[in-house]
């Protein structure tokens, strides 16, 4: 059984003891474990199920690689799933439950998929579900949903509890783990004077040395960290993080880090996570290595685990997986798991060493303490269902003939250590194979490089294939110092710490054990453990004809799941390698993407969620809005009034009563969103000719014009008026959602094409708040605002004027974009709601009404004037909107000119604007199509027209509508049918509306109104 | 209608009175005159320029005080001149008038941005969860300015000490500004990363 040991345990303080349970059972713990240290204390060995087969599945790692275990963590507001017990610090009360499973971890229905396993061979889903293809959306996506799938997502209506944030780092040199590797570079380029960042994924310092032992500088390697740390720690050019994974490596040296500062308390003040956004001029990885699996039948058995991780449940957490355990290496470092077993006063039956020779210095160690070892053997497959109950062995070399039954309730394996290279190849980082570890590792000729064509990245120790404390050691005090001289600090000729540890004989590659296995056995040989893939499954891509190894991943799925391969990669590989009988470095490796291990949401998302999610864009009169009932609708960022209903009054009644009050009497708008852009300069009118379709450098000081912005490609891009204030000085008004990007294509002209035009432009939109007087008693209100004269003949239609109104500094324009008589005021945005408080004062003789965005909609509708966004949609050209009034004739070129010119748009026959009245009044439904004879290629109704706008009118009390329809100015009076909002499935006719071809201009076509 | 009804024509900046307190003190600043000056920083320019204001001229990312004015370096042909409120309009005029002949824009934009003062010893911390400009001691100085951004939106670091920058953003972004500076300065958010 696996238990906690009388002794021992660098991590826990047993005088802390924490209660947790997990799928409901009580247990306890000590400060400082993990979960999965504390699980194995309380022999729970069995953690979860598998994807595919639903496979009983124990923890197998110690670390960020662990594959199999994985939990739902914590409940309601702070539910977690897919948390890797490994990598989980016990805290106090922790609840976990394990996932994949149904009706209960013990005893699972999906463990039948096992049973059937010899029938879901690689590729299975894609051979067995392509037909009959209706089957798919009706029968095996739902089963399959059901039955796949790992942790469950958290309730939709429940929102985390916890704060996330992004912090911005600027540093020299990022260096990326915390072993004695990444202290000993970090301390190299720190006493050169390099500004040091350095991560560590755990929450302790020095790695895995501590555990494997050797001496450095004469110290035990404890306190070699220690004393590293500290010294560190006084320097003030050093940054030391702990929980913080280096993420991700990006373009130009940019690194992602994600700090978990509270997953170990929760509910404590302040963010959970936070992800570290870091521009490094430099960056080091000291990621160390990763223990390979041997690949045998059975070795997905709970109770079957990596060596090193045996060991560190031992050494660090004062815990063992099993009373005997067996181990099982290609290689010596598994020895030390058996020696430190051994030490620990535990049964270590046998070690199985699959070299023909075995191992040296350690095994002679091994041997000394009395544990036997058996060179040339290994594992013919494991016995036990749920839990190992014993190994049976078998020669390596030959075909899995049982030698022997051991009787054991742990494995400890060892198929050799490969590099950490992700980081190092999330930039371009290449590899390079190195026969002699049979591993990748980075290759330096080929490293991720700036925009100065020179590496950013660089790697150190067992990252970098130094398998040895001697080795590590001295790579990185000399990859430190390479970092510190890069960054073009004066590097000191000081010496590497010296180290010891005991030497190792070189590793045999086993890639399958036994050599020869049988069919039987290499269908229990699991190679990716969370998405069940085997050595059969491998071996049946290659034969299928799978070359590419990015091909037999996906294929197989193997490497695809939450743990992206750590542990399968190589030996996958390698199998593919043999079964196509290429070399492994000819067949290459798959991707490795960011990030490392799977970073949360929240740190993703950072501050930006409730109230913060997006910027609201609010005017000076948001306040009085809010006051005053409105509801709201988004325009870009902004928040505009939709309408103003009163207590028990409908958004649409509310809306006719805005409309008809200010039709009869006086209306007031809000109108501060619109876009306000100045462009001066002796260069002004010429750009701003080039700009607009119409002529703007003839406009006359102290008149307005409306105008239409297109894009290069003719499309009607924005327009609004345009207000000549000074002889070398305009005022662009654009629309509410366009102002940013009209400024930023102005910007881009000026910048990149016409920079030697002497114009400067400024986004005056914020500066001042507007607010538009509409209705027939308009001029009324400002009179008796008073300040200044604002009477037909001094400010006539499409003029300006400057002045004062209700003692408040003003510019009026008299503009209308609702056909009645109507003043658009901009006040200094200061000033604004104060403004709007005179106005709406002065205005009650006048039962002067507030209105909204759909107000002002109906009214422009009625009008038979364009929406940007409505009537265009980026693929309408001004002609199409019967605007060629506002396209010049006289000027040789503007924006959109010479694409009007195509054929396409010249054509003759595109859809056109026109207006639209049903034949019984009702109102048509938002984006309707009129609906012509025949089908197209598609097998689609033919359509010769669309609904763009579309609303019932209080003030001709019927429903009015624009749209585009083919020829359709020249076919006035025709009536068209279009598209139903319901439609009957059942029925093959379409049910239509029928409609009249009409002006677009609905009311008052003579525009006695607005000019009074 | 629940019209809040008041004569006051006082201009009002945006988010008036707004404070809070956390690991920075942050509070919204009183009207503030702004005068945003375009031109090519010829000596002619530079001559009329600083003639108005009684100030230097600043160095690129810079900012030359005098008194209750300051002109702020924006880009190689922009600057911001902050000086009393009132005094903006006729100032505008007096520039408007200096530089005549010159190829410039002068525009008040007193109107246009909400101002922010945030003070406390995390204040390089916090603002960096906010803005990707290195805000090392030594790469962001008392008395320079950067254009940046806060989290999702455009904002302006004056740095007017080693504890108290000015922060400034649009004026129609005001809430988000001082809602996203008060999170990000809320009690157990402290990185440790600068020099407190």
């Amino acid at each position: 059984m696996s238990t906690r040991l009388a002794r021992g345990g660098r991590f826990t303080d047993r005088s802390k003891q924490f209660g947790f349970t997990f799928n409901g059972k009580r247990f306890t713990g000590y400060a400082g474990d993990t979960l999965a240290s504390a699980l194995l204390a309380n022999d729970q060995m069995l953690m979860g199920r598998s994807f595919k087969y639903h496979r009983p599945r124990g923890v197998v790692a110690s670390g960020a690689e662990e594959p199999n275990a994985l939990v739902g963590l914590g409940e309601g507001a702070r539910f977690e799933p897919d948390q890797r017990v490994t990598t989980t610090e016990l805290f106090d009360g922790l609840v976990a439950d394990s996932q994949n499973h149904w009706p209960s971890l013990d005893f699972d229905v999906g463990g039948v998929n096992a049973k059937l396993s010899r029938f879901l061979p690689a590729g299975f889903y894609y051979k067995t579900f392509l037909w009959p293809r209706a089957f798919w959306k009706h029968v095996y996506e739902p089963v399959i949903r059901q039955s796949a799938g790992l942790g469950k997502a958290p309730h939709p209506e429940v929102r985390d509890a916890d704060r996330y944030e992004h912090f911005h780092a600027h540093v020299d040199l990022l260096v990326i783990g915390g072993g004695v590797a990444g202290l000993q570079a970090a301390k190299s380029a720190a006493r050169a004077g390099a500004q040091v960042l350095l991560l560590e994924q755990s929450a302790h310092w020095g790695g895995r040395t501590p555990v494997d032992g050797g001496s450095i500088d004469g110290h035990d390697p404890e306190a070699w960290v220690a004393q590293t740390v500290a010294e560190l720690e006084a320097m003030p050019n050093v940054r030391l993080r702990l929980r913080c994974m280096g993420a991700g490596i990006y373009d130009h040296a940019y690194a992602l880090g994600y700090e978990r500062l509270t997953d170990h308390r929760p509910g404590a003040e302040g963010p959970r996570h936070r992800l570290w956004r870091i521009r490094a001029k430099q960056i080091l990885a000291a990621t160390g290595a990763i223990e390979r699996p041997l690949s045998f039948a059975g070795n997905d058995i709970p109770g079957v685990m990596l060596a090193s991780a045996v060991r560190d449940y031992v050494v660090n957490w004062g815990v063992t997986p099993g009373d005997r355990t067996v181990v099982v290496t290609n290689n010596d470092d598994a020895y030390r798991t058996a020696i430190t077993l051994k030490q620990a006063g535990l049964e270590v039956p046998v070690i199985l060493d699959a070299r023909p020779m075995g191992g040296g210095a350690l095994m002679e160690e091994a041997r000394a303490l009395g544990i036997r070892v058996e060179p040339g053997r290994g594992i013919a497959r494991v016995l036990g269902g749920k839990r190992v109950t014993g190994v049976a062995t078998c020669m390596q070399n030959g075909q899995g003939a049982m030698l022997e039954e051991i009787p054991c309730d742990a494995v400890a394996m060892s198929g050799g250590w490969s590099p950490v290279v992700h980081l190092w190849s999330h930039c371009g980082g290449k590899l390079a194979w190195d026969e002699k570890g049979a591993f990748f590792r980075p290759d330096p000729a080929r490293a991720p490089s700036g925009a100065d064509g020179k590496p950013f990245m660089s790697v150190a120790g067992a990252a970098n294939g130094h398998l040895t404390l001697q080795a590590a050691l001295a790579c990185a005090d000399g990859a430190g110092k390479a970092a510190a001289g890069a960054l073009g600090h004066d590097v000191d000729e000081t010496e590497a710490p010296s180290a010891e540890a005991a030497p190792e004989a070189p590793l045999a590659p086993v890639w399958l054990m036994p050599q020869g296995a049988s069919a039987d056995l290499r269908m229990k040989a699991f190679l990716d453990y969370q998405n069940d893939v085997k050595v059969s499954d491998v071996q049946l891509a290659a034969r299928e004809g799978y070359e590419s190894v990015e091909h037999t991943k996906r294929y197989t799925t193997l490497g695809m799941a939450t743990d992206q391969g750590k542990l399968s990669n190589i030996n996958g590989l390698a199998v593919l390698s043999d079964a196509l009988g290429t070399p492994i470095p000819q067949v290459g490796t798959t991707t490795f993407r960011p990030p490392y291990t799977p970073i949360s949401f929240g740190a993703i998302a950072g501050e930006a969620r409730g109230e913060i999610f997006q910027p609201l864009r609010r005017t000076p009169m948001h306040e009085w809005h809010e006051a005053n009932h409105a509801v709201w609708e988004p325009v870009g960022q902004w928040r505009r009034p939709y309408c103003y209903p009163k207590p028990g009054e409908s958004k649409h009644k509310a809306v006719e009563r805005e409309i008809n009050a200010t039709r009869a009497s006086l209306g007031v708008l809000d109108a501060s969103t619109l876009g306000k852009i100045l462009v001066k300069g002796p260069d002004a009118g010429r750009f701003l000719d080039m700009m607009y379709t119409n002529m703007m450098s003839t406009l006359p000081v102290g008149k307005c014009r409306y105008g239409l912005m297109c894009n290069e490609n003719g499309f009607l891009m924005d327009d609004g008026v345009v207000v000549r204030l000074s002889e070398d000085s305009w005022l662009c008004h654009t629309t509410s959602g366009g102002a940013d990007h009209v400024h930023a294509h102005m910007e881009d002209w000026l910048q990149c094409e016409w920079w030697d035009w002497k114009v400067y432009t400024a986004n005056l939109t914020e500066q001042y708040a507007q607010v538009a007087v509409v209705g027939p008693n308009a001029r009324k209100l400002l009179e008796k605002l008073g300040g200044m004269d604002v009477s037909k003949e001094t400010l006539p239609f499409m003029t300006w004027a400057e002045g004062t109104l209700a003692d408040t500094p003003v510019r009026v324009y008299r503009i209308s974009f609702s056909g009645e008589l109507s003043y658009e005021i901009a006040i200094p945005a200061n000033r604004g709601r104060a403004f709007w408080n005179r106005v709406i004062e002065a205005g009650r003789e006048w039962n002067m009404t507030p209105y909204g965005t759909e107000a002002l909609h109906v009214m422009r509708a009625e009008k038979g004037f364009i929406m940007i966004g409505d009537e265009s949609d980026g693929t309408v050209i001004p002609q199409d909107l019967g605007l060629h009034w506002a396209i010049s004739k006289k000027k040789e070129d503007f924006l959109g000119k010479r694409a009007q010119e195509r054929i396409d748009m010249a054509r003759g026959d595109r859809w056109q604007l026109v207006g639209l009245e049903t034949l019984d009044g009702s109102v048509l439904p938002d984006g309707a199509y009129a609906v012509a004879p025949g089908r197209n290629a598609n097998g689609q109704r033919n359509a010769e027209g669309r609904v763009t706008s579309t609303y019932h009118s209080p003030t001709l009390r019927k429903g009015i509508a624009m749209g585009l329809v083919k020829h359709g100015p020249d076919r006035m009076g025709e009536v068209l049918q279009f598209t139903a909002e319901d439609q009957d499935e059942t029925r093959d006719e379409l049910t239509t509306i029928a409609a009249r071809i009409v002006s677009p201009v609905f009311y008052d076509p003579e525009g006695e109104k607005q000019n009074v | 209608m629940c019209d809040v009804i008041t004569s006051q024509t006082e201009p009002s900046a945006p988010m008036a009175g707004a404070l809070s307190e956390g690991l920075l003190r942050v509070e919204a600043l009183p009207p503030q005159g702004q005068i945003s000056l375009r031109g090519d920083f010829s000596d002619g320019f530079r001559d009329a320029v600083c003639g108005i204001t009684g100030t230097g001229f600043p160095d690129p990312l810079g900012a030359a005080e005098s008194g209750d004015r300051a002109l702020l370096w924006m880009s190689r042909d922009e600057l911001l001149f902050l000086l009393p409120y009132e005094a903006a309009t006729e100032t505008l005029a007096q520039l408007n008038a200096a530089l005549a002949g010159q190829h410039f824009a002068a525009t008040d934009v007193s109107d246009a941005r909400a101002q922010f003062r945030v003070t406390g010893p995390h204040l390089r911390d916090v603002l960096a969860k906010l803005s990707p400009t290195d805000m090392a001691p030594g790469a962001f100085a008392p008395g320079e300015v950067r254009r940046s951004h806060l989290a999702q939106v455009a904002a302006g670091y004056w740095l007017r000490g080693p504890e108290e920058a000015q922060v400034f953003v649009f004026r129609s972004v005001g809430d988000y500004a001082f809602r996203v500076l008060t999170t990000a300065a809320a009690p157990g958010g402290e990185v440790g990363f600068h020099e407190a």
